[in-house]
């Protein structure tokens, strides 16, 4: 019980770390992308038509299938598809020099609407009797776990029994935190962030970082939407089904004080609270919704007090939010 | 480094660059976003055409059947309601104006308006029946204005005194209001998940009209916003703490004052637009009572430009979308949520071509401006 609390925690927790790895390595080059949430369902509609042509190709016949290409094509769609919407939102606040909320928040209706239109068109095509797509062997090749992990008994099902998306995540977290904090790369896109004039006048190109942070970034976040489907749903998409998992990556990112490393530790204690009115012994129906309410309380909570202990390393990036125009100084 | 300059001009000169001008008149401005939207709707016509085979005009005559109804043959009610849709955006974008021009993200309408019809639904339940209808909806008006300006209040003391982030603030108060409403809705709908509508304390209907009194209160909303906000002391300085606390400080005003009393205005609003989603529209509750609509209000108020006249125009067109493109959806049988791909593609284009307000573009050997 407690073992299959931990694993669902992980599980709810995963799309949370990539949006808000994706999220945190945008925020570090100072721009606010408040375009997320719409980003990984762009990210999981892609992922999820990818893989739809692809079985259709192989006549709905597991046999037929790849397991590499099977995962691979639903792959490479989402990320194409989450790199466009983040080189709109770059295009027009980076270029254009528009509001970077008002694009965010745009960018994000554009982006449910996408996941929403396709989808349903994608449900009518495949003639599905539900409301929902199942796309449940490109699911059976996303969720292969690692052979020896019923092997190890308990420890084996708490550390080895995820999707290799799972572990994906935490690596690609690894990755972005040692890029950010260990290489030239990252002193270059935090100087971007926390003071672009004067990265500008030390040589580094502002427009450049920004633009690929922001692609990056919506990259990451958009395979958050793919693992959902493919992993967490067993390959089902339903319209509205992602729900309001993208703002709660956004919000993971202050709790996680910009650092995706703290995001991962965040993330599964997301995933936990999130899970929680389910493994609470002797709940009705109406007390569970208001058990619901608790990932949004303790993301107030760490708001107010990561606000009220005004440490310095603790700050956002100095100028987020605001867009670089070279020649207003 | 001036002696290099002739030599390197030849070679490291970019072909444009772009210079920041104000001097564009409102007039010229105007002239820009108007292009934007009309170029967006031939856009949008030509896709229409694709999606449902019929020619431009009669993408356009869907689209308006769709908005308006038939009403040259005098049928009014698909107007009504356009007009209805209109004014609850209308009412959420003025709510949320004032906290916005103070540069307060108020992300939170949808919660406020939420808690504003909870407490309208409350009132009508438990009173229903035990009051005549006008003081029960005083007491309605009172509670829900009451609720709304709370929900909004709770942010605005955190971002007054340790400057909490009031983006994710208000719209985490969203999710606990929409858990509030389930449960409250679970409780008084047995277990059904929906509330039949309360015959108690409905708004008037005025002729055989449903919407009147919704439309009238929010006309009324908009041209006291737009007093307020260019007349009034108070919003005078919440323009002033919009453009800079420091300047604010510096002339006396109390900026964390400020900042908590336009929230509790905010707040108040979309309480009040809650009222009317409940108690003139609706006459029940569900958590999707808003609809996302509060997200919306926060590009109209920003295209709007914090005027409330223009954001009378910006949503008159928003809603002409989401209803017109919907009828083009459904008469192609596609999914309705195409008219969001499509409103959010036409706040894109407009967003996107404030750049040519606000900048020009300057070529390298002909001084030739590039106008949008």
């Amino acid at each position: 019980m407690i073992i299959q609390f931990f694993c669902r925690a992980v599980l709810l927790g995963v799309p949370l770390l990539y949006g808000s790895t994706g999220e945190i390595l945008t925020e570090k080059s100072g721009h606010l992308n408040l375009g997320i949430p719409g980003i990984m369902y762009v990210g999981a509609i892609s992922g999820v038509t990818g893989s739809l042509i692809y079985e259709n190709s192989c006549g709905n016949d597991i046999a037929n299938m790849n397991p590499l290409l099977a995962v691979l094509i639903p792959l490479v769609f989402s990320i194409v598809g989450s790199v466009l919407m983040g080189l709109v939102y770059s295009f027009l606040t980076v270029t254009l020099h528009a509001n970077q909320n008002v694009t965010g928040l745009a960018l994000t209706t554009l982006g449910i609407g996408l996941g929403n239109f396709l989808g349903s068109s994608l449900i009518s095509i495949t003639n599905s009797d539900l409301p929902s797509i199942a796309l449940t062997n490109t699911s059976s090749f996303f969720s292969t776990k690692l052979p020896f992990y019923d092997k190890l008994g308990v420890v084996g099902e708490l550390i080895f029994s995820y999707d290799f998306l799972t572990y994906f995540a935490i690596i690609i977290a690894v990755i972005v935190a040692i890029v950010l904090n260990r290489t030239r790369v990252g002193l270059n896109l935090r100087s971007v962030g926390e003071n672009p004039a004067t990265a500008d006048a030390a040589g580094i190109n502002v427009v450049k970082y920004r633009y690929i942070a922001t692609a990056v970034g919506s990259a990451i976040a958009g395979l958050g939407g793919l693992q959902y489907v493919m992993a967490y749903a067993s390959g089902c998409w339903t319209n509205n089904a992602f729900g309001d998992r993208g703002w709660m990556a956004i919000a993971l990112v202050i709790f996680a004080l910009w650092k995706p490393s703290l995001a991962i530790l965040g993330s599964f204690f997301f995933g936990a609270l999130c899970n929680a009115n389910n493994y609470i012994q002797g709940l009705g129906t109406e007390t569970q919704e208001l058990f619901k309410m608790i990932p949004y309380i303790a993301t107030i909570v760490v708001l107010i007090i990561t606000s009220m202990r005004k440490k310095r390393e603790h700050q956002p990036p100095a100028s987020l939010g605001i867009n670089y125009f070279r020649e207003e100084r | 480094m001036m002696a290099n300059k002739s030599t390197m001009k030849t070679h490291h000169e970019p072909l444009f660059h772009v210079v920041k001008r104000d001097d564009m008149s409102a007039g010229k401005a105007w002239l820009v976003r108007i292009s934007t939207i009309v170029i967006s709707f031939i856009f949008i016509g030509f896709v229409s055409m694709v999606l449902t085979g019929k020619n431009f005009g009669e993408a356009f005559e869907t689209m308006f059947l769709g908005a308006f109804g038939r009403i040259f043959d005098g049928r009014m009610t698909m107007l009504w309601k356009y007009l209805q849709d209109v004014a609850i955006l209308l009412a959420l974008s003025l709510a949320l104006t004032p906290a916005f021009k103070m540069k307060f993200w108020n992300c939170g309408a949808e919660g406020q308006t939420l808690m504003g019809g909870l407490a309208s639904i409350i009132c009508m339940i438990e009173l229903g029946g035990k009051m005549q209808t006008l003081p029960l909806i005083a007491v309605i008006a009172v509670s829900s204005i009451a609720a709304g300006a709370i929900w909004g209040l709770i942010p605005a003391i955190f971002k007054a005194l340790f400057n909490t982030n009031e983006t994710l603030f208000t719209l985490m108060m969203n999710y606990i209001a929409t858990q509030i409403i389930a449960y409250y809705v679970y409780i008084k709908g047995g277990g059904s998940n929906v509330i039949n509508p309360v015959p108690y304390g409905n708004f008037p209907t005025v002729g055989d009209n449903d919407y009147f009194v919704n439309i009238v209160i929010v006309a009324v909303i908009t041209i006291l916003m737009f007093i307020y906000l260019k007349f009034s002391k108070q919003g005078y300085e919440i323009s002033v703490v919009g453009e800079s606390q420091n300047t604010a400080r510096y002339v006396g005003i109390n900026v964390k004052k400020v900042i908590i009393r336009t929230m509790v205005i905010s707040g108040a609003l979309c309480g009040v637009t809650g009222m009317l989603l409940v108690a003139g529209k609706d006459h029940s509750i569900n958590t999707n009572l808003v609809g996302g609509q509060g997200f919306t209000a926060i590009l109209m108020s920003w295209l709007g430009q914090f005027n409330p006249f223009i954001m009378v125009f910006m949503t008159g067109i928003v809603i002409f979308l989401k209803l017109g493109v919907a009828k083009i959806a459904d008469d192609a049988l596609l999914n309705s949520s195409f008219s969001e791909i499509i409103v959010g593609f036409v706040i894109l284009m407009l967003v996107g071509c404030e750049f040519f307000i606000h900048y020009s573009i300057k070529f390298r050997h002909n001084k030739k401006e590039v106008k949008a």
